[in-house]
């Protein structure tokens, strides 16, 4: 009778748990097949080229135009500029707190540099709306600061925490031999960490890359409120650009539901997600590679 | 069980006596839709027993639904049309307009631009990307920077219609989500120009004149000023009931205080 209730115990905790587990897989294959379910109608009154390399936005004319290449290379242009911010930023700070900084230092800045991944993004757009905007109108004097290059700016800084603390954590994964083993070898402290400790960890710092980027191509209330919301083919990093998410947020609410603009709309979604499930994609196989390469693979 | 099925028939009547209380519908424009919703909430606070639907939709829908029969009072930001009248005449409708608030929309400058007033056509070309500079209608020599409120929203839509002709806006306008953001950009941007309800103007920015004319309360209401247009409700026949009861709420002082915290020009 007891041994009875203990394995019926142990069967509910296991279900619970496997149920829970795999909720997650139901979560991702219902949001696939909404985003292609109402993605793909779109493709029926224009056609797939047309859609992603068609010049001009204009969905709520008559005849509306759904050309979605300006919203592409906006979202491109402000996730590369905030890369090339996050990435010395953020990989910079997490060698500097795994190799350099005393235990002191490090108890008081790696707190810091977290609280500044749990910011809201409202709060990064506000700033770059209110603050920096304006500032770097006057200090380059240029049209409008609401541009490419202040989004970059913004997103950049907020993507920093994230790329710093999951490459902090390849750097500690690092053992402590391979540093002993390559000072023992007479290398000084800059070639055991440029030839040592950054190709090891190289799985976890390419990962964290990726993900920082993956964190800029998908964010969308900073760039709603800081990259000014044009949706023309930038030129220079100071042009205003509606990188898709920003377009899908700002235009999402006012559309009828079944209207060509609202299949639109989710078609923006699909690509931004297909965008974004390759670079995770890539993650996956770079740190494989990596840890194969190192002999780290279990 | 006596007493449970006293209390159900007892439900049961009062549910029957509360399916009783008036119910009407509102269909129509998005431009009209936060005061018909502001109106609808507020009426119904104080009339516990009003139950008022509202819509969204657009002005066509609203009216096409009102000629059905499928909504009460239609929001239309245009006069009704004769094609549509023809069709509410032929279904045996009698269609009554109510003006219930104005919507002007000034359009805004820095406050160091020397340009003090433009034509309609001069702000048309600007809009439409065949004026880029200052100098060409008159002040310094600097880019114009266009700012305009996104494709979604209602004052979007009214300006393209009043002040562009339905033509489309230049591609690299800046978009704004709300009526304040336009203010804070073309406050903080010496070039920009902007567009926003008349609520919205403050002394970080400068209104303009259009064809000659600043934009006002008064000059909206005695359709001076160029860039505004009256919003309506459509009803069958003359307003019975409920339906009236609101009409007369929005036109009343009250409710015109509504109108006016909405954005909009009240009519009084």
């Amino acid at each position: 009778m007891l041994k009875n209730i203990i394995i019926f115990k142990e069967n509910l905790y296991k279900w619970t748990f496997t149920i829970l587990a795999f909720s997650s897989l139901l979560f991702l294959s219902g949001i696939v097949i909404i985003l292609f379910k109402e993605g793909l109608p779109i493709f029926r009154k224009v056609k797939i080229f047309e859609f992603l390399f068609g010049k001009f936005w204009y969905p709520t004319y008559q005849p509306p135009e759904f050309g979605i290449l300006p919203l592409i290379l906006g979202s491109f242009l402000v996730s590369i500029g905030a890369m090339l911010i996050c990435v010395p930023l953020g990989i910079g700070s997490a060698l500097y707190l795994n190799e350099i900084a005393s235990k002191k230092q490090k108890a008081i800045l790696k707190p810091l540099i977290e609280i500044l991944a749990s910011i809201p993004s409202v709060v990064y757009g506000f700033f770059g709306m209110v603050v920096l905007a304006p500032f770097l109108q006057n200090l380059l004097n240029i049209p409008i600061g609401l541009c490419a290059f202040t989004a970059s700016l913004t997103l950049g800084i907020m993507a920093t925490p994230t790329v710093c603390s999951i490459a902090e954590d390849a750097l500690s994964y690092v053992p402590n031999s391979f540093r002993e083993a390559s000072f023992a070898l007479g290398a000084n402290r800059w070639q055991t960490l440029v030839k040592v400790v950054i190709p090891a960890a190289g799985s976890g710092i390419s990962t964290a890359i990726i993900l920082g980027i993956s964190r800029a191509i998908g964010e969308t209330m900073t760039v709603l409120m800081v990259a000014g919301g044009s949706a023309i083919i930038p030129k220079s990093f100071f042009d205003p650009v509606r990188p898709m998410t920003a377009a899908i947020a700002a235009e999402m609410g006012e559309t009828s539901i079944g209207s060509d603009h609202f299949y639109a709309l989710f078609a923006i979604a699909l690509i931004l997600f297909l965008i974004t499930f390759i670079f995770n994609i890539i993650a996956e196989i770079v740190s494989r590679k990596y840890r194969l390469k190192l002999g780290l693979a279990g | 069980m006596k007493v449970k099925t006293f209390l159900i028939t007892i439900l049961s009547i009062i549910t029957t006596i509360f399916c009783y209380a008036e119910k009407i519908v509102l269909e129509g424009s998005t431009t009209v839709l936060p005061i018909a919703q502001k109106a609808a909430e507020v009426y119904m606070q104080k009339n516990k027993d009003a139950d008022i639907s509202v819509r969204g939709g657009g002005s066509g829908v609203g009216i096409a639904s009102l000629i059905d029969g499928t909504c009460d009072i239609a929001d239309s930001s245009r006069p009704i049309k004769d094609s549509e009248l023809d069709k509410a005449v032929s279904r045996g409708k009698d269609i009554k307009a109510h003006i219930i608030a104005m919507d002007g929309i000034a359009v805004i400058v820095h406050p160091s631009n020397k340009v003090n007033g433009l034509t309609k056509k001069q702000l048309k070309d600007i809009y439409t990307g065949k004026i880029s500079n200052w100098s060409q209608v008159g002040g310094d020599n600097q880019k114009i920077v266009v700012v305009s409120r996104d494709t979604s929203s209602g004052t979007f839509e009214a300006f393209g219609e009043l002040a562009l002709d339905k033509e489309k806006v230049r591609p690299d306008a800046i978009m704004q989500a709300s009526n304040q953001a336009v203010a804070s950009t073309v406050a903080k941007t010496k070039g920009a120009i902007g567009y926003v309800g008349l609520g919205y103007i403050n002394s970080e920015v400068k209104a303009i004149q259009i064809d000659g004319v600043m934009p006002s309360k008064e000059t909206v209401l005695t359709n001076k000023y160029p860039i505004a247009r009256p919003l309506f409700m459509y009803t069958n026949g003359t307003p019975k009931g409920l339906a009236k009861e609101l009409i007369d709420f929005i036109k009343s002082p009250e409710g015109q205080k509504l109108v006016e915290e909405e954005g909009f020009v009240g009519l009084r």
